[in-house]
């Protein structure tokens, strides 16, 4: 008997309804817990007050990274409510046994980034945190979101949360990407062509030959940004790039587990014939190194060309303008030319070694523009030891930059890591919200090779012209 | 968290016309690094509130003293952003019970929900007529009907139905919540993990 044709994410998603309530959200069972440091007090307060327990501890995974400095991480933390919050994720983790990776752990490091690099995240998972870019392990082909406090107060009580189901989209690109292409461009064009809003209500699958070509690392930046498009997450068919990457991870299965692991994993594809909500594609040609110029991701362009007029984008004029006036941008301006003050590289997008190898390969015998200061911080302690290991910290040096500490950092500006009021800066991370980078910052988001270029030339340059 | 049951809220409301107002704007990311829920409705939208310098903008709504009331209407894809409950917690403690708007991102609504806050979803048309209604007079109310699922302008009658799964409004009009009904069915749960693939 065959059965109907079923997409990937349905076919992850079935495999996790402990419960379907009529006219109501599926009772959703989550296999891997992400916390940090930010969003996770206030659950385990809740469960203080309830009197009730976590259920499954070895089911969730703590690390510290929202709130951390990225410098002089073996002193004590300075700022006392940031202090307060790094100590009450101790003691929390402590009270229910939970796997802790705080400051100084040699596994610590972004959420995002640390999950997969030691194999908890994996094909066909559920996985949450209470944080928006958990869609980043999607690329595992796994189902992965963020979720609020109380959300992760469910899961820490009953490894569920109540979920209606979202409707399917699949983003097809087939085609090469060219010269100073890489993956975050392919997301940013993406979001430039469907808006901050495109995919709201959507859970997204990418296919085509872009992404069946890209590494580990690139499709996790791309899945990282799905949430930016408005959808709750994106997902990627896991292929032999998959299990090359897991196989042999700490958290990975062994022997026979990981054959029948494998098993399992080459079913989780979309069948030839399965339906989608929406469908949109896109060719890999029409890419070029994008950048932003607003304050939402979807207000991006390729890096040649000028700044739309207002009657060209999909958002309203009056929250455009706005927009334009907080960047001190006009319409029908060039973007190629425009004074940058920052550069930082790092975030749960862009902090993974292949981002620094992509910008050491710019900066590599040039020098950092006097104009410019740079903040390149590794997502976690393994790349940090990466970018040693392969002497790109030796090219960085002699290019007259230095690298920070594993951590959040810039991307959100919790710590101390702000961009000054009116401010430029070209930033790998995800978000180019007013004040998202410090009150008054104003952020271009870009690839590692668009924010290398600005950090050796001074000003928003076009990768391709250096490489 | 226990909430406040949500049947009929009558109330001025107080208009915020933006696009892709997203949680960085609600509450920017420097004032998450409390251990408790406790202050936040004092924070919210705090750089569109507040100068540098802490005093406040003049022209900014919240500023506004002829604009009150418990309902917020905004532009298109509100709470974009990130996943930050704390979003929703900052209007809820700055006094507001329901939010509207033609378009709300996913996370934020779930949050809203979760917590007691009704996020309305009109159809770009209506959401007009609000805002027209409240600048022709700042003390226009708004009718929200739970449990018939309207929303009303008063002054002129108007009115549109929203939509909510049966399984929330069941929880808003009791003050229910999500952890109440996963904790009664901890057994099935445990019996399901027990057969979990991972």
């Amino acid at each position: 008997m065959s059965s109907k044709p079923s997409t990937l994410f349905d076919k992850v998603w079935d495999a996790h309804v402990v419960r379907k309530i009529e006219d109501g959200p599926d009772v959703f069972f989550i296999d891997r817990h992400f916390i940090h440091e930010v969003t996770s007090p206030v659950a385990f307060l809740g469960l203080k007050t309830r009197g009730i327990s976590v259920m499954f501890p070895d089911r969730t995974f703590a690390t510290a990274d929202h709130n951390t400095p990225t410098i002089n991480q073996h002193l004590p933390v300075e700022d006392p409510l940031s202090a307060n919050q790094l100590k009450a994720l101790e003691d929390n983790t402590a009270k229910y046994g939970i796997s802790h990776w705080g400051l100084n752990n040699p596994k610590n490091g972004i959420v995002h980034v640390v999950g997969p690099e030691n194999g908890i995240t994996q094909p066909g998972m559920t996985i949450v945190c209470g944080d928006s870019h958990t869609s980043t392990h999607g690329a595992f082909g796994a189902i992965a979101f963020g979720i609020g406090t109380s959300e992760v107060e469910m899961v820490l009580s009953s490894q569920c949360i109540m979920q209606p189901k979202p409707k399917k989209m699949r983003i097809t690109i087939n085609g090469k990407l060219g010269k100073g292409v890489v993956a975050k461009d392919v997301p940013l064009y993406i979001l430039s062509q469907i808006s901050a809003s495109g995919a709201t209500g959507y859970f997204i699958e990418f296919a085509g030959e872009v992404f069946e070509n890209m590494s580990m690392e690139g499709r996790m930046t791309v899945c990282n940004l799905s949430i930016e498009m408005g959808a709750r997450g994106g997902m990627i068919a896991p292929d032999e790039t998959t299990f090359n990457y897991l196989k042999g991870k700490e958290k990975s299965p062994k022997g026979e587990a990981w054959d029948k692991a494998l098993a399992y994993w080459k079913t989780l594809k979309t069948d030839a014939g399965a339906a989608f909500d929406a469908e949109l594609s896109f060719h890999a040609d029409n890419i070029e190194p994008q950048i932003t110029y607003g304050t939402n991701p979807g207000l991006g362009t390729g890096i040649t060309k000028n700044i739309p007029l207002a009657t060209a984008v999909k958002d309203g004029e009056a929250s455009y303008k706005k927009s334009l006036a907080y960047m001190g941008f006009a319409e029908d301006e060039k973007i190629i030319g425009k004074k940058v003050d920052y550069v930082f590289l790092g975030s749960c997008t862009n902090g993974r070694i292949e981002d620094f190898r992509a910008f050491a390969t710019i900066v590599k015998g040039r020098k950092k523009a006097d104009n410019i200061t740079a903040w390149l911080v590794p997502g976690s302690h393994i790349v940090e030891s990466q970018i040693k290991e392969e002497g790109i910290l030796d090219i960085l040096n002699e290019a007259g930059f230095s690298l920070r500490q594993p951590g959040c950092s810039a991307c959100l500006a919790m710590n101390d890591d702000k961009i000054p009021a009116g401010k430029y800066a070209v930033s790998t991370s995800n978000r180019n919200f007013e004040g998202r980078q410090g009150p008054g910052a104003r952020t271009l988001l870009a690839s590692p090779l668009v924010a290398a270029a600005a950090a050796v030339t001074g000003v928003v340059t076009d990768p391709r012209d250096l490489l | 968290m226990a909430y406040d049951k949500f049947t009929i809220l009558k109330s001025t409301a107080v208009p915020l016309p933006i696009e892709n107002v997203d949680t960085d704007q609600i509450i920017p990311a420097r004032f998450l690094k409390a251990t408790e829920r406790k202050g936040f409705g004092d924070n919210l939208f705090r750089d569109w509130r507040c100068n540098n310098d802490d005093t406040p903008k003049k022209d900014f709504v919240l500023n506004n003293p002829i604009y009150s009331g418990k309902i917020l209407v905004g532009g298109k894809n509100f709470g974009s952003g990130s996943s930050r409950e704390h979003a929703a917690w900052a209007i809820y403690d700055y006094g507001f019970r329901a939010v509207v708007s033609s378009f709300f991102a996913d996370i934020f609504k779930g949050n809203a929900l979760n917590i007691g806050i009704l996020p309305v979803t009109v159809s770009p048309e209506f959401l007009d007529k609000i805002f027209k209604a409240i600048e022709a007079d700042p003390k226009a109310e708004l009718e929200i009907n739970l449990p018939e699922q309207t929303i009303s302008i008063l002054a002129t009658g108007e009115k549109e139905s929203f939509v909510i799964n049966g399984y929330k409004k069941h929880n808003m009009t009791n003050g229910f919540d999500d952890i109440d009904y996963l904790q009664a069915m901890k057994d099935e749960i445990k019996t399901f993990a027990a057969n979990s693939a991972y």
